[in-house]
């Protein structure tokens, strides 16, 4: 572990505010004041951190339907986050977007995504840009392992090796694609990285689940990424811990499956082990982010509550044709 | 003015516009032709002619042959747009757009809403359609009543070489994404064009191709020439026709259609999409709801019937709309008293 004392801190505390947004929303979506659907990131905390703590405001990210977390960890906002989940006009997207149409331009953030796989070729397109701008930046694309079955992502990839664009296929394989095991829809695959390696990228593999495999690999791939080597591939094992969307009772998981997962694979608490093991970080140290994060996401929370709602003429605002 | 071929007009136009501007960048399968092959680069050069010596003009990085794979190039240009440059994607074929509709329908036409208007997105999406080569089914289709229908785009279909020059350059330079439809049977067609490199074509503004007081007949595309041919011979009899070149179907000029209704209170639209829920049967839904009164005749539609686009050559000309077709209903029009 060669990271500061600085960037170990802001690196736990960015994936604390993830995991807090998270199971904050997780609450308040019982009681009915947030609508429409919402995709919980939770448990993968350590991948949008470990590849986003390297990347700087003029590399871009192509995110999920569970784009929280990418959010986040690029740069994007917390109050300004919360307020567009609560589809204020006071929103990242004015309320026009919701959880899963996310976006912030000017973070290098270039969308959440409805629809699964779609992400892919926009950061294969964001890439070429790059790469005709010459600065060493990157695109990376954020896929499930549900992803990795859309003719999307195949397009891409061999799109991406053609023009030998500077886009990172980042798949977090978290098991499942909605209500379905990854085992059963990836078919004969023993795994997703294999299928960018046949479009003839090179892959490297990590634990998704701890935040230390994630930002050492990412390290290599983004060296060998911004040398001009054209894409590459990374698929990270992992875990989610709510349902595919808020509401799902997750009758598909393994009894004790959820409790095991949260014990053993927690990317926070092993990120607090790991760290208070090695004595680089005391439990006061993280407790003390612990209670400012929570004051955060209070505060963020409140200020949704509070924000202006949209009015029926910002129906008409942002187009450009109109009848 | 100089007087060139409509394909002419859009190869020359995209080369002027990446000539002025860097963030200009094209991409499309075969667009330069033969990358990988013995005959090398440029062998081809565009199936349409269309991307003819860009390649050896503006290199790799601006022009970009990319493999069959139509939703990663729509994809690509939404991601390129999004990061500062002016991608124009061609799709080769409209019947296409089925493969990529994704790309073009949930991301590129909602970016600037979805995102709060925080976006633009000035990609052009460039596409051959149309009938009249005998290609069947999944290669003659006009587009345009699906796309026109999305939220999010603009949709344009020139009818002369000096429409495609102004309406591609007002693309180029927009910053929301355009559908621009470039008829397959009008490659060939002769012009003269205007030589002012900043010469462009507003949207949303129809061309009044010919100027009568009895009829209005609608029409864009390849089927605009056979209702000036109708409005000519008609002429002759003394019938006086206006016919309209829409020029994009989305704005839609209502302005121009509705001004001209008024005053000849009779109408024919004339359209190659089929015929349900389509632009000729939304036209006359606008006319009966805002210039009922000036009505003298009820509005007519020529389209082609509700069917595939047959193979043969009897059977297409059968299928598209004809001079006699779009006279027989001119006439009708005028039989109401």
């Amino acid at each position: 572990m060669q990271l500061s004392r600085e960037a170990l801190l802001g690196a736990y505390r960015r994936m604390k505010v993830i995991r807090e947004f998270e199971e904050r929303l997780h609450v308040e979506i019982q009681t009915g004041e947030i609508a429409g659907f919402t995709h919980l990131y939770c448990g993968q905390e350590a991948v949008a951190v470990g590849v986003c703590d390297h990347l700087s405001v003029d590399d871009k990210i192509v995110s999920t339907h569970r784009g929280h977390g990418h959010c986040l960890a690029k740069g994007c906002d917390v109050n300004g986050m919360m307020k567009e989940i609560w589809g204020s006009r006071e929103g990242l997207c004015k309320g026009k977007g919701g959880s899963m149409h996310i976006a912030d331009l000017d973070q290098g953030m270039l969308g959440a995504n409805g629809i699964v796989g779609a992400g892919a070729p926009i950061a294969v397109g964001a890439a070429i840009s790059l790469k005709i701008d010459g600065q060493g930046k990157v695109a990376i694309t954020f896929s499930g392992d549900g992803a990795c079955n859309q003719g999307t992502t195949f397009e891409a990839m061999n799109m991406a090796v053609v023009t030998k664009a500077p886009c990172i296929f980042v798949f977090e394989n978290n098991h499942y694609s909605e209500h379905t095991g990854f085992e059963y829809s990836v078919g004969t695959a023993k795994d997703i990285a294999s299928r960018a390696e046949a479009f003839g990228m090179k892959v490297w593999r990590g634990d998704g689940t701890d935040f230390f495999s994630v930002y050492e690999t990412m390290r290599e791939v983004l060296d060998y990424v911004r040398a001009g080597n054209g894409p590459a591939a990374v698929e990270f094992d992992t875990e989610r811990f709510f349902g595919h969307f808020e509401g799902d009772p997750q009758r598909y998981r393994g009894k004790g499956e959820l409790e095991r997962i949260r014990e053993t694979r927690d990317c926070l608490k092993r990120f607090r082990e790991s760290v208070t093991g090695a004595k680089l970080l005391t439990d006061a140290d993280l407790d003390a982010i612990d209670a400012e994060v929570m004051d955060t996401i209070e505060a963020a929370v409140e200020a949704a509550r509070a924000a202006d709602r949209p009015t029926p003429q910002d129906v008409l605002t942002d187009v450009y044709i109109s009848y | 003015m100089a007087r060139m071929m409509y394909r002419d007009a859009v190869v020359s136009t995209i080369a002027e516009e990446m000539e002025r501007d860097p963030s200009v960048v094209m991409l499309g399968e075969d667009i330069v032709g033969g990358m990988g092959t013995p005959g090398g680069p440029e062998a081809i050069g565009g199936i349409w002619s269309t991307s003819t010596g860009l390649f050896g003009k503006f290199g790799a990085d601006r022009v970009i042959d990319t493999p069959i794979s139509e939703s990663a190039i729509i994809g690509a240009a939404a991601g390129l747009a999004l990061s500062g440059k002016r991608p124009i994607a061609e799709l080769m074929f409209a019947d296409f757009i089925g493969v990529s509709l994704d790309q073009i329908w949930n991301q590129l036409a909602k970016f600037r809403y979805m995102f709060g208007g925080k976006s633009r997105c000035p990609a052009v999406i460039r596409m051959a359609y149309g009938a009249g080569y005998n290609a069947a089914a999944q290669h003659s289709q006009s587009v345009h009543q699906i796309l026109t229908g999305m939220p999010g785009l603009k949709v344009v279909m020139p009818s002369t070489p000096a429409d495609v020059k102004g309406l591609l350059r007002t693309a180029i330079r927009d910053d929301d994404p355009v559908i621009f439809l470039e008829h397959k049977a009008l490659y060939g067609m002769k012009g003269e064009v205007p030589d002012d490199p900043d010469f462009t074509i507003p949207y949303g503004h129809a061309r009044l191709a010919r100027a009568g007081q009895d009829v209005t007949i609608i029409s864009s595309g390849l089927l605009l020439g056979f209702c000036e041919a109708v409005a000519d011979k008609l002429a002759a009899e003394g019938i006086g026709c206006d016919v309209i070149d829409l020029r994009t179907t989305s704005p839609l000029d209502e302005e121009t259609i509705l001004d001209s209704v008024e005053v000849t209170g009779r109408v024919v639209v004339v359209d190659e999409a089929p015929p349900r829920c389509g632009l000729a049967g939304d036209i006359c839904a606008l006319i009966a709801n805002k210039a009922f009164a000036s009505l003298k005749a009820p509005p007519e539609a020529v389209t082609p019937p509700h069917t595939p686009i047959p193979f043969a050559r009897e059977l297409e000309s059968a299928y598209l709309p004809s001079a006699d077709k779009i006279e027989a209903a001119v006439r009708k029009t005028l039989s109401w008293r």
